[in-house]
């Protein structure tokens, strides 16, 4: 359990580059049960989902997650993504982490049925870049934030490896689980390529003609279709929700803390009269020690809101301002097509423009909105499910800060009584 | 004993206290808090009722606004009885009860006099409020002024004392009867003492030992308050927060189709959530009366130590006057000058004194010492009565605290179990909401 300060991760130490094992090697290792470094088994969902298991209540919702796995989409998964196992490489010119990405499939496109590869955060922005471009009419899940501000975040502690960790555990298994984007050759690429770098180049060169010319410049919204408007109020009303309920989110945290400093002094104040008092000794020192108890649950509480929710917090706001992103290349392939079909009909008496050219854009724009609309679904279902989870476990902390807190005072109760009552005994 | 107003109840209280009477004292103050043991308690029943403001003309003839307390008492026979007549009642204000303290304090010094509530709320946070007419201080300080006038009333010394039971029944003459025992005198000289320093040669270890004790019991209880006040300024900022998240779900939910009810829900929980602390911290208010009524007594209890090393030194000074005064004689006697002095010295330089002079000063310095010796044994017979009498009070005093204190820590743990309870209901009530969202 984490005391609050940052614990700089392990390293793998200076060591003669031939040494280092180079990172973007394919690991060829099974995925099973794996250890996490407390020594506890981290038990996995199929899809390699970690279950947290230390509450009551986990049991037979990770019944419930299993059974609604199996019936989701209709579809059997057959490419189950986890991003694990972070470690840090110094190198003489920089340091930086890698994480190892396991994927295990039935699908024939990948040679072996499990295999697993070191990845960096330089390589999920590549292939998120590649994704938003090989795939425009699609939404592309968010990634971690890039730039952390070095000083005042310690790149390198436990917390901030693990938060990044997890989300992008999240961004590749929400690429796995959509129905297009796993497909990606891009894709295919990152999970398994021994040397991503060789294939750039290939794809900048193969991929550079399908990317859609942008209008650049104003483009008329009129004709937008009353569904995608729709989609963009909602985006702009739910992104001022999700700010307003970050910034609580963060005063609760503040509050507490600031909370947690008194609590820290109110133990030793109890302490401190117990040592001169005779009778009442044992009942001071027992209050210290409960208040001493809330304290460090107050702090697991605030850990966990810091380190759990905020972040799926801030990358829904990432992953809504892709979503506006779509939106709006939606709109200016519609506007091409748009300015296209005026330019036709206008120029019916001068060399008219090829029809296949206006057919082309016309199929763009139904494929854009087809597509759209599918994923839009797709997301919406996630964000109710995401959230329903965020908020339940946010529920959740809070009634085991308030159960710690029961159990040690309940535990003083008697041993308070017991003494009011010896003492009326012996008289 | 079962007359009220009886003329054979002694103004100053029973100072010879025989070893089986002593006990008999401290097993009854081991019962129950407040006893009904032989006192005034147990032939009267007390209360301060209510409280009401009034406005009125004071000293200085200036326009005031002041409260005064509804003081009712009644015979416990006729309630036994079963009749339950209207109670007798009248009106005090604060500062008669301060008057009814000092006048108990000088009286008896060997008594750890109970504190009265404090004059204006110290130990606030921002919540609180500082302002002697706010409501809610009115009514902590009525339930502290009962509770004083209960630990007096059932005190084995004080509770028989006449201008006590003036001030509980008679609304206008009591403030005469008060001044007509000239304590005032008493009490400027016993101020002056209390705050002299002097040093003893011998005191009492115990008394020693107790008065550190007060200084340290009113050093951690401050100290304790002080936190207190931070802390539940920071809880009632965790709280409040939270009730945000119930405005921001209820707007949320305005733009979702399925997850609107659930959150919508989820958010009323989170405003009763946050509601819920005012409740919370106004018991927690209570606990912390009961920390200051002890930290004020703490008051009380170096007072009776300082008045020991009072008496102590006054016996030390009287001892050591005679012891000089017996060296003089001596030296007067032999004609040998032990000490320097300056009578020597001049009786060297202008010639010895004549035989009539040297015995009419042997003469009075012998009546001196007698007097010094009279004297020297009134103050130690004075020092050991109040030795005897004090100690017991300490002691009945040390039983008192431990047990009102532990009550206090109960009352404080249960109370935690409580607001835990009431956290973890709410927040499983959001729990469900969000799990059905």
């Amino acid at each position: 359990m984490s005391t609050g300060t940052s614990k700089p991760l392990a390293s793998s130490g200076q060591k003669s580059l031939q040494d280092i094992c180079h990172p973007l090697s394919a690991e060829e290792s099974a995925l099973s049960l794996h250890t996490s470094s407390t020594g506890e088994k981290d038990l996995s969902l199929p899809n390699g989902t970690p279950v947290d298991t230390s509450s009551p209540a986990s049991s037979s919702s990770l019944l419930n997650r299993l059974q609604l796995d199996d019936d989701l989409d209709g579809e059997t998964r057959d490419l189950f993504v986890t991003v694990d196992d972070p470690k840090k490489h110094v190198s003489t010119m920089e340091t930086y982490i890698t994480y190892r990405v396991c994927s295990k499939t039935t699908r024939t496109e990948f040679d072996l049925p499990e295999f697993s590869v070191r990845r960096r955060y330089q390589d999920f922005d590549w292939l998120r870049n590649k994704l938003e471009e090989s795939q425009p009419t699609h939404l592309i899940p968010p990634l971690p934030e890039k730039f952390v501000m070095k000083g005042v975040v310690d790149r390198f502690s436990e917390e901030f490896v693990e938060t990044r960790r997890k989300a992008l555990d999240k961004f590749l298994k929400r690429v796995a689980d959509h129905p297009v984007l796993s497909f990606n050759e891009h894709f295919n690429a990152f999970l398994s390529a021994k040397d991503l770098n060789k294939r750039l180049g290939l794809a900048l060169l193969t991929k550079m003609g399908e990317s859609v010319k942008y209008v650049t410049g104003g483009y008329k919204l009129r004709g937008r279709p009353i569904e995608f408007a729709a989609m963009a109020d909602y985006l702009d009303v739910f992104t001022q929700k999700l700010g307003t309920i970050d910034r609580i989110a963060q005063r609760i945290i503040k509050e507490q803390s600031e909370y947690l400093v008194e609590l820290r002094e109110y133990g030793p104040v109890y302490s401190s009269w117990a040592s001169f008092e005779e009778d009442l000794h044992d009942s001071l020192e027992g209050v210290a020690g409960c208040v001493s108890n809330c304290s460090s649950a107050l702090e697991e509480l605030t850990e966990d809101m810091s380190e759990d929710f905020l972040p799926v917090l801030r990358e829904y706001v990432l992953y809504i301002e892709s979503m506006k992103n779509v939106l709006k290349k939606r709109d200016q392939v519609q506007a091409e097509y748009v300015t296209k079909l005026e330019a036709v009909v206008f120029r019916e008496d001068k060399k008219t423009p090829v029809p296949t050219d206006v057919e082309r854009c016309q199929d763009r724009v139904e494929c854009f909105n087809a597509d759209l609309k599918a994923d839009w679904d797709r997301w919406q279902n996630n964000k109710h499910q995401d959230f329903r989870q965020l908020l339940t476990g946010m529920a959740d902390k809070n009634i085991q800060y308030y159960e710690k807190c029961l159990a040690a005072w309940e535990s003083l109760i008697p041993l308070l009584q017991d003494k009011q009552e010896a003492k009326g005994e012996t008289n | 004993m079962a007359d009220s107003g009886s003329e054979d109840i002694a103004v100053i209280g029973n100072t010879d206290l025989t070893p089986s009477e002593s006990e008999n004292n401290i097993k009854n103050a081991k019962k129950p808090m407040i006893e009904k043991g032989t006192s005034l308690l147990k032939r009267m029943e007390i209360s301060v009722a209510e409280a009401e403001k009034r406005t009125g003309k004071n000293t200085v003839n200036m326009q005031e606004t002041y409260t005064v307390y509804l003081i009712e008492t009644r015979p416990v026979d006729a309630a036994l009885e079963g009749t339950n007549p209207v109670p007798d009642s009248l009106w005090r204000r604060y500062s008669e009860f301060e008057l009814l303290r000092n006048y108990l304090l000088v009286t008896y010094p060997f008594v750890v006099v109970p504190p009265l509530p404090e004059k204006r709320a110290e130990f606030v946070w921002h919540k609180l409020s500082a302002d002697n007419m706010d409501p809610d201080f009115v009514e902590r300080r009525r339930v502290g002024l009962e509770n004083f006038l209960l630990r007096v009333a059932s005190h084995p010394v004080l509770s028989y004392d006449k201008i006590l039971y003036s001030f509980l029944t008679e609304e206008n003459g009591w403030k005469e009867n008060v001044f007509e025992t000239g304590f005032q005198a008493k009490a400027d000289s016993r101020l002056k003492a209390l705050n002299a320093t002097f040093r003893v040669k011998n005191p009492d270890k115990r008394f020693a030992d107790m008065k550190h004790y007060g200084d340290d019991l009113q050093s951690v209880i401050s100290q304790l308050l002080r936190v207190r006040a931070r802390a539940a300024d920071r809880l009632y900022g965790v709280y409040k927060v939270h009730g945000n998240y119930g405005r921001v779900f209820s707007e949320w939910s305005a733009i979702e189709k399925e997850m609107g009810d659930g959150l919508q829900s989820a958010g009323h929980h989170m405003d009763a959530y946050a509601a819920s602390v005012d409740d919370i911290l106004e018991e927690e208010e209570h606990y912390a009366d009961q920390l200051k009524e002890y930290l004020f007594y703490a008051d009380s209890l170096r007072a009776v130590c300082k008045k020991h090393e009072l008496t102590q030194y006054e016996l030390e000074m009287t001892a050591q006057d005679l012891t000089s005064k017996k060296q003089q004689r001596e030296e007067l006697a032999t004609g040998t000058v032990r000490t320097f002095s300056l009578k020597g010295m001049t009786s060297k330089l202008f010639g010895q004194e004549t035989t009539e002079q040297r015995e009419a000063k042997l003469k009075m310095l012998e009546t001196q010492i007698e007097e010094g010796e009279e004297l020297v044994k009134e103050r130690n017979a004075e020092c050991e009565e109040f030795v005897k009498s004090a100690w017991v009070d300490v002691e009945m005093f040390k039983e008192q605290k431990d047990r009102d204190l532990r009550e206090a820590l109960i009352s404080y743990a249960i109370m935690q179990i409580s607001m835990c309870k009431k956290g973890i209901q709410v927040w499983n009530n959001a729990k469900e909401c969000f799990s059905k969202m």
